[in-house]
């Protein structure tokens, strides 16, 4: 009798392009601090890959609280990217993540396509540094990323740029809130990135009636949570119809199960968020959930799983 | 290192019909709970509501031979989270994480502690009195509502032996006004220079004026800032409060990691009323 289950012989890598994870489960930026808060209280290389917060060059305030408030199965949050900027990230905590063995992608930011570039080229040459992901589809700053997110030249040109300055696998963050997430996949795959991850948040506003007041000081923000995962799931899907390259998918997965429907729409690993304020020990249970799957299912391999949407005829039975 | 424990409702004491007394089997998070930290609980199993929601510990449980079993908090019914933390019932499973946030530093005598707390920001200070009264340190509670049924758990510092000063708004019980009144009667009143360590917890204004009290009477003061939370970890920056850091500088911090005690003077008063 073999000594494992079959739930612990399944093959749980998975792939962004060239970057190569132990499992497809990721921390979502903006939702996981740099990663050093949960150093003590999670194995970090544990997870498949975690995104640090977003980081322009300089140091960023973010907006006044109230930054956050809770709606129906979900929550609205307009933080501003407050931030420490790139330097100081490299200086004081990317030793850390390095020393716990995370396994780092930087979320990258910029107000022109210049701070991008130097962002990235900055990151590139720092030691731990596994790939990019670029924020073009923050809703809740007016002076960068979501203008070039909401353009397919204007996403073309961050990513051609970003390119032209790091070896390092990019991948821009889209944004829901435009007509076709899909042109905008395509737009950064003919500029060269490796993957590209959705969704971000969509732009939302929460009012309290009794005071007539918006319930964020930045009147909108962007929703996340399990009530947008159904919309994020058609368009990762609609994205992996167009692309060759990884899509990367999140938008309010809660558990193991929500995580396969998008590696079944066509996501070659997942981001987790909002679940991870819920529930900071979630990975080993994701990690468990999915083992579980696949064993239940007979399959050997993640990688068979993604895009394994069944569009066969369905029989009576 | 906070842990997360599906914790038993041992019972839900109602002291009126917005505040309870929720008692959970924790003992992982009781034994290392210092005064003034907090816990995150999850209201409901579901995703409605889909955050947790933070608390102040407010007592520590223990068996006969001493050993933490649990911990309560005291809960007063704002929301939909808070509402079903009100109704819910012993044997239910809550998930709760703790401890979590910087905790109060107990002073040493001959400087005494005066604790001032506003309605449900009694919470803090259950424990951080007990932890006074092991260490000798005299120890004062003001303590202010609106009207006198609304002074809750007195009984657990008269039992510590911890003076109470008690304040409401209608004069039912104690001092007539604002707690605040007594406290700045006291102050003045204070013999030959007694060296006092304000600990205040409450809403807003009256940490506001219990911070300026402290300038102007030169005593030392902490404040548990209760700010809206995501995560409790640090995770997310919605917490945040304007706050001075070691080289003076003011920044948005986040009251999970930085707090939810800070030092008065290191608070922006003015905007943290804004924002409410």
């Amino acid at each position: 009798m073999p000594a494992t289950s079959a739930a612990d012989a399944v093959d749980l890598a998975t792939a962004i392009g060239p970057l190569k994870l132990r499992n497809p489960f990721i921390a979502a930026s903006g939702c996981f601090g740099y990663g050093v808060e949960y150093a003590d209280t999670i194995d970090l290389s544990s997870l498949g890959a975690i995104v640090v917060k977003g980081l322009f060059l300089k140091e960023r305030e973010g907006h006044p609280p109230p930054r956050i408030v809770e709606t129906p199965a979900g929550m609205l949050n307009a933080i501003g990217l407050q931030g420490i900027g790139v330097r100081r990230f490299v200086a004081e905590r990317l030793p850390e993540l390095r020393a716990r063995r995370a396994v780092v992608i930087v979320n990258v930011c910029g107000s022109s396509i210049e701070e991008y570039a130097e962002v990235s080229r900055i990151l590139s040459d720092a030691d731990g540094v596994a790939a990019l992901e670029l924020n073009i589809s923050c809703p809740n700053i007016k002076e960068g990323g979501i203008q070039f997110g909401c353009s397919l030249a204007g996403t073309h040109d961050v990513v051609s740029a970003v390119r032209k300055v790091t070896r390092l696998p990019i991948m821009p963050k889209l944004t829901p809130n435009v007509t076709s997430v899909a042109s905008f996949a395509r737009a950064a795959e003919e500029a060269g990135a490796d993957a590209v991850s959705l969704v971000n948040t969509f732009l939302a506003m929460a009012i309290d009636v009794e005071t007539r007041r918006p319930k964020l000081s930045n009147v909108m923000g962007g929703l996340s949570g399990p009530a947008i995962r159904p919309i994020a799931v058609r368009m990762v899907y609609e994205c992996k119809q167009l692309v060759k390259i990884p899509v990367v998918g999140m938008g309010g997965i809660m558990n193991a199960s929500d995580a396969l429907e998008f590696m079944i729409a066509g996501a070659s690993a997942v981001q987790v968020g909002t679940a991870n304020f819920v529930d900071p020990f979630i990975w080993h249970k994701l990690v468990d959930g999915l083992r579980d799957y696949m064993a239940r299912h007979r399959i050997a391999r993640v990688l068979d799983l993604v895009g394994s949407l069944d569009l066969s005829p369905r029989t009576v039975a | 290192m906070p842990v997360d424990v599906l914790a038993e409702v041992v019972a839900n004491t109602h002291l009126s019909d917005d505040y309870s007394v929720l008692a959970l089997a924790a003992p992982e998070i009781a034994s290392k709970a210092a005064p003034g930290q907090f816990v995150m609980i999850k209201p409901s199993a579901g995703i409605e509501p889909l955050l947790r929601r933070p608390f102040s510990v407010f007592e520590i449980l223990r068996d006969p031979s001493g050993t933490p079993t649990g911990l309560s908090i005291l809960n007063k019914r704002v929301g939909v989270g808070t509402a079903l933390l009100y109704s819910a019932r012993p044997g239910d499973r809550l998930a709760c994480l703790g401890p979590l946030g910087k905790p109060f530093t107990p002073v040493d005598a001959p400087t005494e502690a005066w604790m001032v707390a506003g309605g449900v920001g009694l919470a803090p200070f259950a424990t951080l009195a007990e932890s006074l009264v092991q260490r000798g340190t005299s120890a004062t509670l003001f303590y202010g509502a609106r009207r006198g049924a609304d002074l809750f758990c007195t009984d657990v510092f008269d039992r510590l032996g911890i003076r109470l000063a008690l304040a409401t708004e209608d004069g039912s019980r104690g001092d007539a006004g604002f707690v605040t009144g007594s406290l700045e009667r006291a102050l003045a009143a204070r013999a030959g220079g007694a060296a006092v360590h304000l600990y205040a917890c409450g809403p807003t204004p009256m940490m506001r004026v219990v911070a300026e009290l402290a300038v102007r009477h030169q005593c030392p003061c902490d404040v548990s800032l209760e700010q809206v939370m995501g995560c409790g970890m640090g995770g997310c920056y919605s917490c945040v409060v304007r706050a001075r850091n070691g080289s003076g500088e003011w920044h948005f911090v986040r009251s999970c990691l930085a707090g939810p005690v800070f030092d008065s003077r290191d608070v922006a008063w003015e905007e943290l009323g804004a924002s409410h």
